[in-house]
């Protein structure tokens, strides 16, 4: 089954290399183990200004090609691959065409390296630079499992498809709660392109990196795909409330939200006694924000009396902020003693200047786990032993007195029982 | 009574000898060799790279990247966590930091150590150092002490302009920690250390022992501590045999020479 389906993908391939990155008809490789697999999709940027000679000699594009061949040499087994395009289709001066070029010219899959590289081979630069419109055809390519998704997109050029903007986009697929990052590689770049890709990837949690060498090229598009392959946890979506009643209860876990400036959000854990709750919190800084922050955790009982907080502050650049609390519950001595039901405040003090978007909101990442109760402390030290010269000499003195005492005692005891 | 006298005497000596050795003998937390050192750093908190104390993690990564790894501290030590940046040959002046965090993600403070620093124009290369403080077995919920469990560390350039954005860089972090012993052997204990996860894992650990992802499975290499031990018991167990001793002694000079002198003689003795 596997093997007809290899062959369809050959045979798709060789007709998309033919017509040099026509859209590919998805699907080619499916198997019922990739639902956890996780998945990357290399973002080429093959616009014009690609063929500049300026790294190492050649142009930007030859150095993204011999990229490209050693990355899907290295690419591990696990991984499923994929390619698109931006700019590879249409020469024209028209935008409105030009922003809409962007194909798929590999789809995410098991790479079969001869028909990748060869898929490859056939780019040659030509057109726009569509970055927002090939981000989101990205995220649809990723679409569906559950694994870890991660978009590498290289680009030698900001966009030039204003007025959407990419980091916008960037945001909006960020807030799909697909877990999905975005690492950036900028290509020779300036100031305002790093600007722009840098954006695109704190929106996400990503990484840029801005490459002048084909080795740091190749070197850092492979740490990408590696670290794609790490197994990671990937957390549940999760929506709080704005107010403890109506808030959703939740079990040991990861969990993910949004929030967006100034909001509170609820979520019910139920702690049995003899547990202990701990919850930790991180609001992620995905956009322009002022340099003052803060978060807070609450623990609140359903009749909104506070039993423990976590709190954080900072200044200054920082991609998360993050707090934690514990709440042992103690042990009850009823039969059975119900749960008690603990509400958790999450707020923010996050703030941005005028013209940056309030929505969607900040992703919130918050774990909970509830383990058994600690043993109680009774003292302060461990069992109440003693340490240190003073209690060595003190129980010296105390013994030696004693020692005094009884000899006296016995002395005298002797001298009256003799004198009577 | 003379022998036993220095005997005595030589027992007390051996003591307090003896004493201050067997509480400073508890082992320190020495370089485990094994296993090799990561190579890479993660990116968050869910993916940050484990390490074991002792070990030299590196990576290569850029300018405005965040360096994310996790290690493990238990109750009694007093872990110091250093990181070196090598940074590219030319570049403005740059601010880094590291902030560590516990296993609540709650930030833990630096008792000493050049937490942030800043490299001058083309410095080669950065030194970050941060002392936390002892961890202790167990702490009310209210306060922020440390405790035994996963710390993570972040490093990463705070004041940096757009020009040196995405510039590559290595990194290298390593975490010692000195053992304070039993001076720091507070009472009580956590059920489970303090591990993001750990309710997650021992729960799949019951149904399917498969190799799921896990937020955190770090461990030291010998297990967590009971909490048990301290040399505590040893200086009160000495502290009571050195009584019991100078008991005996104090009894002993009231008899003197077992004949009291003023009382005369038994009389036919």
């Amino acid at each position: 089954m596997i093997r007809t389906q290899r062959l369809a993908a050959g045979v798709c391939a060789l007709l998309a290399a033919l017509t040099a990155g026509l859209a590919f008809p998805a699907g080619a490789v499916a198997d019922e183990t990739t639902a956890l697999a996780p998945k990357v999709d290399l973002v080429l940027d093959v616009s014009g200004s690609m063929r500049t000679k300026d790294i190492d000699g050649g142009t930007r594009m030859a150095a993204a090609k011999q990229a490209f061949n050693e990355v899907l040499d290295a690419t591990p087994e696990t991984v499923l691959l994929g390619i698109r395009t931006l700019g590879a289709n249409y020469p024209g001066d028209d935008q409105k065409t030009g922003c809409k070029d962007t194909a798929q010219l590999y789809p995410v899959g098991q790479v079969d390296r001869t028909e990748a590289k060869a898929a490859v081979a056939t780019l040659s630069p030509t057109g726009w630079t569509p970055i927002g419109p090939a981000l989101l055809k990205a995220a649809d390519d990723l679409d569906g499992g559950t694994g870890s998704k991660r978009i590498v997109l290289i680009s030698d050029g900001e966009d030039t498809c204003a007025p959407l903007d990419p980091c916008e986009v960037a945001r909006e697929i960020a807030a799909k709660g697909i877990g999905l990052t975005i690492d950036t590689l900028g290509l020779v770049p300036n100031t305002k392109m790093r600007q722009q890709l840098s954006c695109i990837a704190e929106a996400t949690g990503g990484t840029y990196t801005s490459v002048e060498h084909t080795d740091e090229l190749t070197d850092k598009v492979n740490q990408l795909v590696d670290r794609a392959a790490d197994p990671v946890v990937t957390p549940v979506a999760t929506e709080g409330k704005d107010s403890c009643q109506a808030a959703p209860t939740l079990k040991s876990g990861l969990y993910t939200d949004r929030e967006e400036f100034g909001q509170e959000r609820w979520y019910r854990v139920d702690v049995e006694p003899g547990q202990e709750l701990r919850a930790s919190v991180s609001v992620a800084s995905d956009r322009a924000m002022n340099p003052d922050y803060g978060v807070l955790l609450r623990a609140v009982t359903v009749h909104g009396r506070e039993i423990v907080r976590g709190e954080a502050a900072g200044n200054g650049r920082t991609d998360v902020v993050s707090t934690g609390l514990r709440y042992p519950k103690a042990e009850s001595d009823d039969e059975d003693p119900p749960a008690e039901t603990v509400c958790l405040q999450v707020t923010n003090s996050f703030s941005a200047g005028a013209g940056v978007k309030t929505t969607p909101g900040m992703p919130v990442e918050l774990t909970v786990d509830v383990v058994d109760a600690p043993s109680q402390a009774s003292d302060v030290a461990s069992f109440g032993l003693g340490r240190g010269w003073w209690l060595l000499g003190l129980l010296v003195l105390v013994g030696f007195l004693a020692g005094l005492i009884w000899g006296w005692l016995s002395r005298w005891r002797v001298a009256v029982w003799r004198t009577n | 009574m003379r022998i036993t006298r220095v005997l005595g005497g030589a027992l007390l000596a051996l003591g307090l000898a003896a004493g201050p050795a067997t509480a400073d003998s508890s082992p320190s937390a020495s370089p485990s060799g094994d296993g090799a050192a990561p190579t890479s750093a993660g990116t968050s908190f869910r993916t940050a790279v484990e390490v074991e104390q002792g070990q030299t993690a590196t990576a290569s990564a850029s300018t405005g990247d965040y360096l994310y790894w996790s290690f493990p501290a238990d109750s009694g030590q007093r872990p110091t966590v250093k990181a070196t940046v090598k940074l590219p040959q030319a570049h403005l002046a740059q601010t880094w930091q590291i902030d560590v965090y516990d296993g609540l993600r709650r930030r833990q403070a630096c008792q000493y150590g050049a937490q942030t620093r800043t490299a001058a124009q083309d410095a080669a290369a950065v030194e970050l150092a941060c002392v936390l403080r002892t961890v202790r077995a167990w702490s009310e919920p209210w306060a922020n002490d440390p405790l035994p469990g996963t710390y993570y560390v972040r490093l990463t350039a705070v004041g940096l302009k757009a020009a040196d954005l995405g510039q590559p860089v290595s990194a290298e972090l390593r975490v010692d920690s000195k053992d304070i012993g039993g001076a720091a052997a507070v009472d009580g204990s956590l059920a489970k250390p303090l591990v993001p996860g750990i309710a997650v894992k021992s729960a799949a650990e019951d149904e399917d022992a498969s190799a799921t992802a896990v937020l955190s499975s770090i461990e030291p290499d010998d297990g967590w501590a009971s909490g048990w031990w301290s040399d505590r018991w040893v200086w009160t167990a000495i502290g009571a045999i050195l009584a019991a001793l100078a008991g005996i002694g104090g009894y002993t000079l009231t008899r003197g020479s077992r004949r009291p002198r003023h009382v005369p003689p038994p009389p036919g003795a």
